[in-house]
């Protein structure tokens, strides 16, 4: 059993099976906060701002966006891997611990699960809309077709791309839908209006609690964990062969899979404790978000942080290592100096430098603290991605092409467009479905609590 | 026999076909009617009520939303002998716009001419084209600034009335003895030239004044004091072992720019086991490709040429033995080329740009002591194309304020915008009682005319060209006149009362004068396009050296001047201004400062810290605001600026782009001078940005363009590029290289022979259809030029060592973009053409990123048919233009080069009809096919006598970015000057 002792127990609050039910489906039941509303409408204001940007690209063209003939992506690629990476978060979070047997990621898995869906539908909007004739997007479905069954190009990383994610997203959306049923059907049980009942229930797919659906729902989730394991590894992988297979300098490099994957969890945690300070303090969950939880996030954050300044200290020596005098220019002369180097250096500070301030307890106690530096380093994350795309692109090969980049705000709305995207789906999820998986918390529920009511936990209250 | 066919076995065995004819909809009925019947019978129902709601809702929204467009297709009732839809055909004609002559040949697809194309035949121009005669098609189709019938005083008129008006006019004036002034551009037509002179007999008081607002006056006036022939010879740059040359732009706009390319990059081609170059100084304020591709160049300010050629005259002069003449600079370069001309006396060449003719003399007394006349300068067969004495327009007028002309008549002039004093021509035209202008399009000087008579485009006309005394051609018509225009010929014609046509007399002028031969030599002519007289030996002519003391005095009493000097210069693309409304032609970089879409203040960066502008700021050049920008190698203290800009009625493109400089002009000593110390120049306060093509001038030591010196040369070939022998070394692959069995085409580009012209750009437009984005989208790295010419600046920044690399798609075996497009759309040919399916494309343009040589371009917006592109693809007449063999792409997918994948494919279908194998050189990509220093050789890598092939072996060849292993398709050969120094 969970050795409660040595790390002190994971629920606080001295709850009983009922009382965890009760609080986690309070927000569910309750009326809407005021809060909640202010934030939704703004969120949908960019979300609509965003339509507006997308609508102008479709309509008129890329033409409205600031990429040109030298720099052909620009900030949808920035954003697609950004998002991809804090997309990251919830699977890395729940299927890494769960194979580690790690019990204290119950009380937050579930929204990380849900940020990674919402984050991943954020994504995948980038790959379709930079395309030049999105109309045609299907071009890269490999299926037997008319036109001579012209089929894609197997070796494009493109379409590797196209496969991660779409297995990405279906994976991680089905773990974390299974994941929920136990916790609708006890929404179910307790909703009291009949509308609820039957959309719950609908949900709860019939679900019983019956000892062999527990077995089956149990073998289940390590299933597709066990694939979503392989697949949050190369998801991040494949994204990063967009940049590695090419000819390009400083995006042809071997280090830049595990690199990518590492800064995707890296930025997914972050925004993970962003998360769950916000939940905590909304919905006044400290007793299952505790203290300790984020003091484990910010422990990983540091460790994370030092692989991202190896990997950048790595990047930047192999650009000299390799003699390549484009390689040179492009590290030496376009990010750690020239025009880049304050997007450069702002990326080393808030990724490599900033977290490390994790090391110090106050700080990580410090939830005003915490917050600020998760967001630092989803900004620095950004600014990694900005790197990366921009600087090789700018300043490649021939010096008459070299060219400079800045957006537009059609770029710009697409961007605080995902942003209000993924942040209506993060309410939703707040409003609609169950923040905290009910059943997984109530089995590290701390063993020498007496359990009062072992039936009614049963019957899933 | 004929076989029998059967559909049933009722048929087959004869058996009698049961009647269907029941069910079949009776004659003269249609379903409708029926529809109707059966409704009339049936009682109505609330399903059959449904039905027809149903049917009729369906079918208005199918009519009312699926309009389909009308387009007519109307085919040959009967089908003209010649003319074969789908297949080109080819007509020589003549180019003149007034000062540059081109031999050409014009490619008609379905009645319409598409793309103009060098004459090989031709003995001037021998194939070579400029950007300008490139664009000149396009300005065929311009519906907006030609007129489309004659208009008089402001109004629409027809022929038959405004005949009747200006012939009454013209005998009115000529009975009252008054003066009818004929102010004509160079006219270079021998029957024209005759019919002005029946013009002239017919109505005494008429008088021709040729007016050339960037004139060789200085040049005419000297020749006719130093030797009696107000000529400008022909210059043999081709003969010449050591050219210098005096702000003579030769290669980009002096003269006849497509003629001395040829002969110039003959003297500089290595490709045939040469072992020498020419040497070439140039003398320039301002940076031109001419100085860049000088092996020395000198940044002089204008009035300090003077000085150098008294200089030069003096070193020589004591050489020669002879006595010098008082004054003269002590410059550093002149004792040394004057060492390298006296050495090769008789071999060189020495020119000026100056329009002053004391300059011009002295540089005619240098070549005397050179004995050049008679060697590389010819006198037995002038340059017809500079006519004009600038003295006669300024005395024009003066009488036309005066009140003493009567009648003024212009004839591809516009004086109210290119004359120094516009406002004086103006005020002048304003007392003349009788104005024609026989432009074409619409211009400034038009608004000040009684009677706009448009000519035909050149294009739609009959005429004929003596561009150098001797050498002559034909221009025909290649497409029905579009609009209601008549050529000015026939004008004249109908207003002496001459009976026929100008093609008759064009025709009889030719079989009687010229030819003097019968019908089947005048077409054998037409069909050629050219004609020439046996050559003649130059004669030898002698200057009156008693001229050289008194111009000596008249420059050095010339006090230099310390203030701040500026250039009017013609710049590739506008020229003079006459073609400032093309499009094309507006989108054009310039090769040295890659800026477009504006005219611009030239200035040293040390001169601008000196006005305290910086780049980005502008200028106040006597009330004229000028973006500055800042030029490495422009002289210290002078400012350049392109004339050719700032219309303001000339087209819905040129108006109100830039500035017009040409006020600046001054006249001096019986010559009109573009430069001007007299300018106040004054840092405004206003910004303005430029658009330019590129924003980095230097190759941070990248072996990009590979360079040496002629000595170095000779010990090694491979000089300056051993680094490809290494490269080639390490050539292995792990995979199983492609065989391609049949072609493999490549292309070999001499970076000796290029000049930068930018020929093949347009000429790239022109064939591929590309479109014209805009100041604003090339100001966004946007622009969609297939070609571009890279520009690079190497060594000192005061006087930088310009390269020129003209860059296409590489056509790359190991092509990065290929493997990276997730649809397949750009993919491998088996004759190792790298090609684009345009149908296929999905736009994610990664093929653009992984392009190392940044070829690939993007269709942001719909650029056809979009009225925010309203350039030349938006219209239905001017898409006229478009080549039909070439997709017009649509918006969102990846274009690039193709090495015009058109004529490989039609060369390759002649040859098979014809069942012979191909010829080498006979596929001529439009790039190629239009270079006039013959710099660009395609041809087939598989066949080993193919010029390619053999310049692919030649040490000089290298590949750009070697390094990379993408084993590109385009090979360059260094480029070697004849130099001491390598700075680069």
């Amino acid at each position: 059993m969970y050795k409660t002792e040595v790390r002190g127990p994971l629920i606080l609050g001295d709850k009983n099976y009922r009382q965890i039910s009760d609080d986690v489906i309070a927000p569910i039941n309750q009326p809407i906060p005021g809060w909640w509303k202010v934030a939704f409408f703004i969120a949908l204001l960019m979300g609509i701002f965003g339509i507006l940007a997308l609508y102008q690209t479709v309509v008129v063209g890329l033409g409205t966006w600031g990429v040109n003939n030298s720099v052909g992506w620009g900030w949808e690629i920035i954003n697609f891997v950004w998002w991809i990476g804090i997309g990251h978060a919830g699977t890395a979070f729940s299927i890494f611990l769960l194979i580690l047997r790690q019990k204290w990621r119950t009380s937050i898995n579930r929204a990380a699960e849900a940020m990674t869906v919402v984050a991943v539908m954020c994504a995948a909007i980038f790959p379709a809309i930079h395309m030049g004739r999105v109309w045609l997007a299907f071009f890269i479905f490999p299926y037997p077709n008319t036109r001579g069954s012209l089929w894609v190009n197997f070796n494009s990383p493109l379409f590797w791309d196209f496969i991660a994610i779409s297995a990405y997203l279906l994976i991680s959306a089905s773990f974390w839908y299974f994941g929920m049923v136990p916790d609708f059907a006890t929404i179910r049980d307790k909703a009291t209006s009949k509308i609820k009942k039957a959309v719950y229930g609908f949900f709860a797919f019939g679900w019983t609690g019956s000892s062999r659906e527990w077995l089956r729902y149990e073998a289940l989730s390590y299933v597709l964990g066990g694939i979503a394991a392989v697949l949050v590894v190369s998801v991040h992988s494949i994204v990063s062969t967009d940049f590695a297979v090419s000819v390009i300098p400083g995006w042809h490099t071997t280090v830049f899979p595990p690199y990518f994957v590492v800064g995707a969890i890296f930025s997914g945690f972050a925004m993970v404790m962003t998360l769950m300070i916000i939940i905590r303090k909304m919905y006044k969950f400290q007793e299952y978000v505790t203290d300790s939880h984020l003091n484990a996030i910010a422990k990983i954050l540091i460790f994370v942080s030092l692989i991202m300044g190896t990997a950048y200290a790595t990047e930047v020596f192999i650009g000299w290592y390799s003699g390549s005098e484009y390689e040179m220019f492009t590290f030496f002369k376009n990010r750690v100096t020239g025009d880049y180097a304050f997007q450069f250096w702002a990326m080393v500070v808030c990724n490599a430098f900033i977290p490390q301030l994790f090391w110090f307890k106050k700080v990580r106690q410090n939830l005003t603290m915490a917050f600020i530096i998760s967001i630092f380093i989803n900004i620095g994350m950004w600014y990694e991605r900005f790197n990366i795309l921009i600087t090789s692109l700018s300043k490649d090969y021939l010096p008459s092409s070299w060219t400079t980049y800045s957006p537009t705000w059609v770029e710009i709305g697409i961007y605080v467009g995902t942003l209000g995207l993924f942040t209506m789906g993060v309410l939703l999820f707040f409003k609609y479905i169950p923040m905290i998986a009910i059943s997984e918390v109530k089995s590290v529920l701390k063993v020498s609590t007496p359990v009062t009511n072992e039936k009614k936990h049963m019957s899933h209250e | 026999m004929e076989k029998k066919y059967w559909k049933s076995t009722e048929e087959f065995n004869n058996e009698v076909v049961p009647d269907y004819s029941e069910n079949l909809i009776p004659e003269g009925k249609n379903l409708l009617d029926l529809i109707d019947e059966e409704i009339a019978q049936k009682p109505s129902s609330r399903r059959n009520f449904l039905k027809f709601c149903g049917f009729s809702f369906a079918t208005a929204a199918i009519a009312s939303s699926c309009e389909n467009p009308v387009k007519k297709a109307i085919p040959y009732l009967n089908k003209p002998e010649d003319v074969t839809p789908g297949m080109a055909s080819h007509y020589a004609t003549s180019y003149f716009d007034g000062s540059e002559y081109n031999s050409i040949l014009v490619k008609v697809r379905d009645g319409r001419p598409i793309k103009i194309e060098g004459n090989s035949l031709s003995d001037v121009t021998k194939g070579g084209t400029t950007a300008r005669v490139q664009a000149s098609v396009l300005s065929l189709y311009d519906g907006i600034a030609r007129h489309k019938s004659p208009i008089k005083d402001g109004e629409e008129s027809n022929w038959s009335a405004v005949d009747a008006g200006i012939s009454a006019s013209l005998r009115e004036i000529s009975a009252a003895g008054g003066t009818i002034v004929l102010l004509t551009s160079n006219i270079i037509s021998p029957a024209t030239k005759k019919l002005i002179e029946e013009f002239k007999t017919a109505f005494p008081g008429v008088k021709q004044i040729v007016y050339d607002p960037v004139s060789a006056s200085g040049i005419l006036v000297a020749n006719r004091d130093s030797y009696g022939l107000g000529v400008v010879p022909d210059y043999l740059f081709d003969k010449a072992d050591v050219i210098a040359s005096f702000s003579a732009d030769f290669l980009g706009t002096w003269l006849s720019p497509a003629e001395y390319t040829s002969r110039y990059a003959q003297s500089r081609s290595l490709t045939k086991g040469e072992k020498k170059l020419s040497y070439h100084i140039q003398f320039e304020t301002g940076m031109t490709i001419t100085g860049s591709k000088a092996d020395k160049r000198v940044p002089v300010k204008p009035s300090e040429e003077a000085g150098l050629l008294l200089q030069l005259y003096n070193e020589i002069a004591v050489k020669a033995g002879q006595a010098g003449i008082p004054g003269g600079a002590s410059h550093e370069a002149i004792p040394a080329l004057a060492v390298r001309l006296w050495e090769n006396k008789g071999k060189s060449l020495v020119i000026s740009g100056s329009n002053d003719p004391n300059q011009q003399i002295v540089v005619n007394a240098i070549n005397q002591l050179l004995e050049n006349n008679g060697a590389t300068i010819d006198f037995g067969a002038p340059l017809l194309t500079r006519q004009a004495f600038d003295n006669e327009m300024e005395e024009l007028v003066s009488q036309m304020n005066a009140g003493s002309i009567q009648g003024l008549i212009l004839w591809n002039v516009n004086p109210a915008y290119d004359y120094h004093n516009p406002d004086a021509f103006i005020s002048g035209i304003g007392k003349v009682k009788l104005t024609v202008s026989f432009g074409s399009v619409q211009d400034e000087s038009q608004e000040f005319v009684k009677y706009i008579l448009p000519a035909h485009h050149y294009l739609e006309s009959w005429d004929d060209a003596e561009p150098k005394r001797g050498y002559f051609s034909l221009a025909q018509p290649t497409i029905r006149p579009i609009f209601s225009t008549r050529q000015p010929q026939e004008s004249l014609m109908k207003w002496i009362g001459k009976e026929g046509d100008y093609y008759t007399y064009l025709k009889n002028h030719w079989m009687t004068e010229i030819l003097k031969a019968g019908e089947t030599e005048w077409k054998k002519t037409l069909q050629s396009g050219v004609y020439q007289y046996e050559t003649v030996t130059m004669p030898v002519v002698s200057m009156n050296t008693a001229l050289i003391a008194p111009a000596a005095q008249a420059l050095s009493s010339v006090k230099k001047s310390e203030q701040i000097e500026i250039v009017l210069n013609q710049n590739l693309a506008m020229g003079n201004g006459m073609h400032t409304n093309n499009p094309w032609l507006m989108e054009l970089p310039d090769p040295v400062s890659k800026v477009c879409w504006d005219n611009f203040a030239s200035v040293s960066a040390e001169t601008a810290s000196k006005l305290g502008v910086a780049s980005g700021n502008m200028l106040n050049i006597d009330g004229m605001e000028l973006p500055v920008f800042l030029q490495p190698g422009q002289a210290a203290g002078t400012i350049s600026v392109a004339i050719g800009y700032g219309h303001t009625r000339f087209g819905k493109v040129a108006d109100g782009i830039g500035v017009n400089v040409y006020p600046l002009a001054t006249y001096e000593n019986g010559t009109l001078r573009l430069s001007t110390d007299k300018a106040k120049v004054e840092k405004s306060g206003n910004d303005y940005l430029l658009a330019t093509t590129q924003m980095h001038g230097s190759m941070e030591g990248r072996p990009i363009v590979r360079e040496t010196v002629l000595g170095s040369y000779l010990e090694s070939p491979d000089a300056g590029n051993e680094i490809h022998a290494e490269h080639e070394k390490k050539h292995v692959t792990l995979y199983k290289e492609t065989e391609y069995k049949g072609h493999h085409w490549a292309m070999a580009i001499d970076l000796n022979a290029c000049t930068g012209c930018s020929a093949c750009v347009i000429a790239c437009q022109a064939e591929n259809n590309i479109p014209v984005v805009g100041k604003e989208e090339v100001m966004k790295t946007r622009i969609m030029h297939w070609i571009r010419i890279d520009r690079y600046y190497a060594g000192d920044e005061k006087n930088p060592e310009v390269v020129f690399q003209p860059l296409m798609c590489q056509h790359c075996d190991n092509a990065p973009c290929e493997n990276v497009c997730p649809v397949s759309a750009t993919n491998h040919s088996s004759e190792g053409l790298n090609q684009m399916a345009y149908n296929r494309c999905i736009g994610t343009k990664y093929c653009i990123n992984n392009c190392p040589y940044k070829v690939r371009r993007f269709n942001w917006f719909r650029y056809a048919t979009n009225q925010k592109f309203d350039y030349n693809m938006n219209d239905d007449l001017s898409r006229m233009v478009l080549n039909p063999d070439v997709t017009v792409r649509e918006r969102g997918v990846v274009e690039k080069c193709s090495f015009c994948v058109q004529r490989i494919q039609e060369k390759k279908l002649l040859a098979k009809t014809e069942n012979r194998p191909l010829q080498d050189g006979e596929i001529l990509p439009a790039c190629a096919q239009g270079c006039p220093s013959k710099a660009i050789v395609f041809g087939d890598l598989n066949d080993p006598g193919s010029r390619v092939s053999q310049l692919f072996k030649d040490p000089r060849n290298y590949h750009l970015l070697e390094e990379l292993h993408t084993l590109p398709k385009v090979g360059y050969l260094t480029l070697v000057r004849n130099s001491e120094e390598n700075n680069a």
